[in-house]
């Protein structure tokens, strides 16, 4: 276990520093010069106030010796200030636990609704609560979430006033519950399908007939015996949808105008302001590494098959 | 990455999948019934129907002109701003759009841009898998270590954000550039699916059999290896093109994708959702048309899963 650990550490370094530099490039070529833009696009900024500022956020060097400085910033916990000046790591304080609390919520809601729903289906198989649910998690992969988003506040939010139509002055759980629910739609369906199918599977087991065979009520060998087994690919699905979650949701946090991540960062394409995007770009890459580090190290845990492989 | 642990095995050959299909108790062949999974494939309604469907849209999208005219009004860019949000009369049936054009014709035309997208990005992302699948699982070494991390980094790549820098960074919104970024995304996990069938084909007897009788690499790979691995990269395409097409529809939608004068859902439904309450047709007909494509295909990707991979039919 130890010796696989180290391997799968090993491996996120070069994943990381390609990942970051990816992003580094790719808003490096973005259109347009930011140090003009500060200035409202027209020639009142000095070329010598210019030149100080291109000096102050490195864009006189090449791209590697950028990266690098950024790099040998971040190794410090500094995310470096955008083009405003303002401290990057201060938008990202201000702004992730709306997306935190966003994307918690929807996962909760994908496993208190997901798993059981694919149980029901399961032991259900070929009859109506099985087809009932097959026909459920097709439309919520066939409907495009911001076609539900935008139905769902229109409906619920304006016409019949159940929920707040936007924003997070009614605070958790309140404002979430509407944009949690429709960003844990297909996540819920992804859940429910893996679930069901790896149920079904384990029910045709030898151990688990040997487990009838024995006399063990029905329901003790679905719950202790094919449900347990069955969870680990769901377990899987569902840390890494924790790590997607977690970075905020850009069409619904527009919908719903929740001041999250994916706000702030779609904001900051438009805006064109590098470090900003940069910055919580990175700090996606990070967390999307490490949960897929640790349902990996999980997995391995749970399925002693994968470590000694 | 994650995959490692799925590589080994998970995905059997179709040499597999035939042999475990005839021999599944009750699900043997029948006098004059085919054996082969897609023979029976094609007779199902869960076939038929959605590929009937698409066969439609696609047909549409070639050709929108003529489905356009049905009603007699068939030029979308013919608008009369007195129509407005008009409602549905007769020769309008779906009524107007906020600049008074013709809504229906504007849906069918908005076929073309999501129809195509989804196909040319799912085809030439499975080329690519093929071709770099075949090479890194046969030969592996340093060719396959190298993918592998390459795959891994776009992996790491929040999706929806990288789109939008890559979209916003080229400037130049049309259907080749939101192809080009949606297939960048699209060709890792294909090429993983296609590396790990190739390589438990490899292992097997008749690749043996063909090496042992002097048989080029390139042969083994294209007669041999090719049409038994290359299953599951069908059912994963094939499953694709829906959530494609949605993510085309999305990036639209935020005002990243395709803009106007091009003629797509995503662009109708981002303009229709400032006008909802008053005219709530301008969200309905395109979102309509929008899931009823996304959910064929799902459907069609469905149903050649169930034909390939007995495993999950029984």
């Amino acid at each position: 276990m130890i010796g696989y650990t180290v391997r799968r550490l090993l491996q996120v370094i070069p994943v990381f520093l390609g990942t970051t530099f990816l992003i580094f490039t790719v808003v490096f070529a973005l259109p347009g010069d930011p140090i003009d833009a500060m200035g409202g696009g027209r020639q009142h900024v000095s070329e010598s106030v210019k030149n100080e500022l291109r000096q102050r956020y490195n864009l006189e060097d090449p791209i590697v010796v950028q990266y690098g400085k950024y790099m040998v910033n971040l190794a410090q916990g500094d995310l470096g200030q955008d083009f405003q000046g303002r401290e990057v790591s201060s938008i990202i304080a201000k702004n992730w636990p709306t997306s935190i609390a966003l994307g918690l919520t929807a996962w909760v809601i994908q496993i208190l609704i997901g798993i059981p729903l694919g149980i029901w289906a399961a032991l259900r198989r070929g009859r109506l609560p099985d087809k009932f649910v097959a026909v459920l998690t097709t439309l919520a992969f066939a409907v495009p979430v911001f076609v539900v988003g935008y139905v769902a506040q229109i409906l619920l939010g304006v016409e019949w006033g159940w929920f707040p139509v936007a924003g997070v002055k009614a605070g958790w759980p309140t404002a979430f519950i509407l944009p949690a629910s429709v960003l844990a739609i297909m996540g819920l369906a992804a859940t429910a399908r893996l679930t069901r199918t790896s149920l079904i599977e384990n029910l045709n087991t030898d151990y688990v007939r040997t487990a009838t065979a024995k006399g063990i009520s029905r329901s003790r060998v679905v719950m202790n015996h094919a449900l347990r087994n069955s969870l680990i690919p769901v377990v899987t699905f569902l840390g890494i949808e924790f790590g997607a979650l977690m970075g905020g949701a850009i069409i619904i946090e527009g919908i719903f105008n929740l001041p999250g991540l994916g706000n702030e960062i779609f904001k900051a394409i438009g805006a064109q302001n590098g470090p900003t995007v940069v910055g919580i770009s990175t700090l996606l890459v990070i967390v999307f590494l490490l949960v897929n580090l640790i349902v990996d190290l999980l997995y391995a845990y749970l399925d002693p098959r994968i470590r000694h492989a | 990455m994650l995959e490692s642990t799925f590589d080994t095995g998970a995905h059997p050959t179709t040499a597999q999948l035939a042999g475990a299909a005839s021999t599944a108790p009750g699900d043997g062949p029948s006098p004059g019934r085919p054996a082969t999974g897609f023979a029976r494939m094609i007779r199902r309604p869960r076939f038929w129907l959605p590929a009937g469907v698409i066969a439609l849209l696609v047909m549409i999208s070639l050709f929108p002109g003529p489905f356009a005219s049905l009603f007699g009004n068939g030029d979308p860019r013919a608008c009369d701003l007195a129509n407005s949000g008009g409602e549905p009369s007769v020769g309008h049936p779906f009524g107007f759009d906020v600049q008074g054009c013709d809504l229906y014709a504007n849906v069918i035309y908005g076929a073309t841009p999501s129809i195509t997208i989804g196909i040319v990005v799912t085809v030439s992302a499975m080329l690519l898998a093929i071709i770099l699948g075949l090479l890194s699982g046969y030969y592996g070494g340093w060719f396959d270590t190298i993918l592998g991390r390459i795959t891994d980094v776009f992996y790491g790549f929040p999706f929806m954000v990288a789109a939008i820098v890559i979209l916003t960074a080229i400037g130049v919104r049309n259907i080749a550039t939101v192809c080009i970024t949606l297939a960048v995304f699209s060709w890792p996990t294909m090429t993983r699916i296609m590396r790990s069938s190739v390589m438990s084909a490899k292992n097997m007897e008749y690749v043996r059999a063909a090496k042992a009788l002097g048989a080029s690499d390139w042969r083994i790979l294209v007669i041999h290896i090719l049409p038994n691995a290359i299953a599951p990269l069908v059912v994963l395409s094939s499953l694709s093109i829906g959530g494609i097409i949605a993510g085309e529809a999305g990036l639209t939608y935020l005002g990243v994708g395709l803009q106007p004068p091009s003629i797509s859902w995503g662009l109708q439904l981002n303009t229709a959702q400032s006008y909802f309450n008053s005219n709530p047709h301008l969200l309905l007909y395109p979102s309509l048309f929008l899931s009823v494509t996304v959910l064929a295909f799902v459907l069609l990707g469905d149903a050649v899963r169930d034909a390939l991979d007995p495993k999950l039919r029984k």
